[in-house]
């Protein structure tokens, strides 16, 4: 290691410092511009991609699918996405008819956001998959929210059906002990990853008590579209 | 420290490797070591995002070294050090989310991991671009080798796995603890184990062979 200042160095004036920092800044946005414009349009396609097959393996059946953005309420297909709207996926079957509805949902999970995919059939009003797109959880514990496969059988045939209004869900879902689920809309949560299993199950609740009244309003809207 | 003015190129190399490596001998990096060494994959991108950004950022400190002057020389390192993680980070988004997504965090990190400060500051800044970038690839291949001898024990015995691939079949119940924080520590401990006895074994060895 050599000393900070040599003997009979002299005395470096602000203004090179002050250079040498505005050059070199100067240099790094070129290089951060140059990398983003250069790989933004494949990290556009990988997410949608991701997003794609993500919805494909929240409805199984499906073979096409397409995007409806809720607009003055009502859903309305698009080719891309604009931000800032709420949007449902819509899942086809070979036959053209509708399979089930791939809707997102985010919450807060134990060390950040958690978003997931997950699939929605109409007619047996039952969640029938469930894709996590994105967390932060603890790897080994809290990431099996979305590797487990005894806890992402909760989703295969979780009851999410609408009370008699139609306005909100007939029961809430709620987080069991594993082992303890007794009622079709119970999830049973992954012991010593009670708070991501928890963040899972209470988005799902607060998002399709949001959002499902809507689709089954319009489902004629999503059935027609394709 | 040596008088590095005179090293030749095939020992700035080699020395990263082993004699001076990174994690196993100097200790540095611990942070991504034991977070993202518990699979192959991650501890291999790791790895080469790691020396990506260690040779790159070395390059340029030594090109700039005499236009840098010493009051603002940390600040500066970590401007260049900082844009290559960030070019990092959009390039691993670019080839794959997976490995993203399983990097998380640690991408970002890159920029205070000290093995990459310490060499722009000890070599970089100090010697011409073609032996810095010698050394800084090196270093980054140490940490690489460190970071897969952690990764493919963690995943073999915690996993069964080795780059994703089933290795003891499907009876195999793995070993949960290694997959978690403690198990890098396990683990570490046990490859800092093993290596100061080969070390002390060879010293022993040419001891008993001068005698």
């Amino acid at each position: 290691m050599s000393s900070d200042v040599r003997p009979g160095e002299p005395a470096v004036s602000s203004i090179k410092m002050i250079r040498t920092l505005a050059g070199v800044a100067v240099i790094s946005g070129f290089l951060i511009v140059l990398t983003v414009k250069a790989t933004e349009a494949r990290i556009e396609t990988n997410k949608r991609e991701a997003l794609e097959a993500a919805v494909f393996a929240v409805l199984p059946g499906a073979t096409t699918q397409a995007t409806f953005e809720l607009r003055d309420g009502a859903f309305v297909r698009v080719d891309s996405p604009t931000p800032g709207f709420d949007r449902v996926y819509a899942g086809y079957g070979p036959d053209g008819e509708l399979v089930g509805v791939a809707i997102e949902a985010a919450g807060m999970g134990y060390a950040g956001t958690v978003r997931a995919l997950y699939g929605y059939d109409p007619e047996t009003q039952t969640v029938v998959g469930l894709q996590v797109l994105e967390s932060l959880e603890t790897p080994g514990l809290g990431d099996r929210i979305g590797k487990d496969p005894a806890f992402l059988a909760n989703f295969e045939q979780l009851d999410v059906s609408l009370n008699e209004a139609g306005d909100a869900l007939a029961n809430p879902i709620t987080l069991v002990k594993a082992g303890e689920k007794t009622e079709m809309w119970e999830v049973e949560g992954i012991s010593g990853a009670t708070i991501s299993s928890t963040a899972v199950a209470s988005m799902l609740d607060a998002r399709s008590a949001e959002i499902l009244p809507l689709v089954m309003r319009h489902l004629d809207e999503l059935k027609e579209a394709r | 420290m040596p008088q590095t003015k005179a090293e030749p190129y095939p020992d700035a190399f080699i020395k990263g490797l082993w004699r001076e490596n990174p994690v196993f001998v100097m200790l540095l990096g611990m942070c991504p070591v034991l977070a993202v060494s518990n699979t192959v994959l991650n501890a291999l991108s790791m790895g080469l995002a790691a020396t990506f950004v260690l040779v790159m950022s070395c390059a340029l400190v030594s090109l700039l070294r005499r236009f840098i002057p010493k009051q603002v020389r940390i600040a500066t390192f970590i401007i260049i050090i900082a844009t290559f993680v960030t070019m990092v980070d959009f390039a691993i988004q670019a080839i794959s989310l997976d490995v993203y997504n399983a990097l998380g965090a640690f991408i970002a990190l890159i920029v205070v991991n000290c093995i990459i400060l310490g060499r722009a500051e000890a070599y970089a800044s100090k010697n011409d671009p073609v032996r810095a970038v010698i050394d800084a690839a090196g270093m980054g291949l140490g940490f690489t080798l460190a970071l897969l001898c952690l990764g493919s024990v963690r995943e073999l015995l915690g996993f069964g796995t080795f780059l994703g691939f089933n290795v003891f079949g499907p009876h195999f119940e793995g070993w949960s603890v290694l997959i978690l924080p403690p198990g890098g520590f396990f683990t570490l401990g046990c490859w800092l184990l093993l290596i100061s006895w080969m070390n002390k074994r060879k010293a022993r060895l040419a001891e008993s062979e001068a005698a």
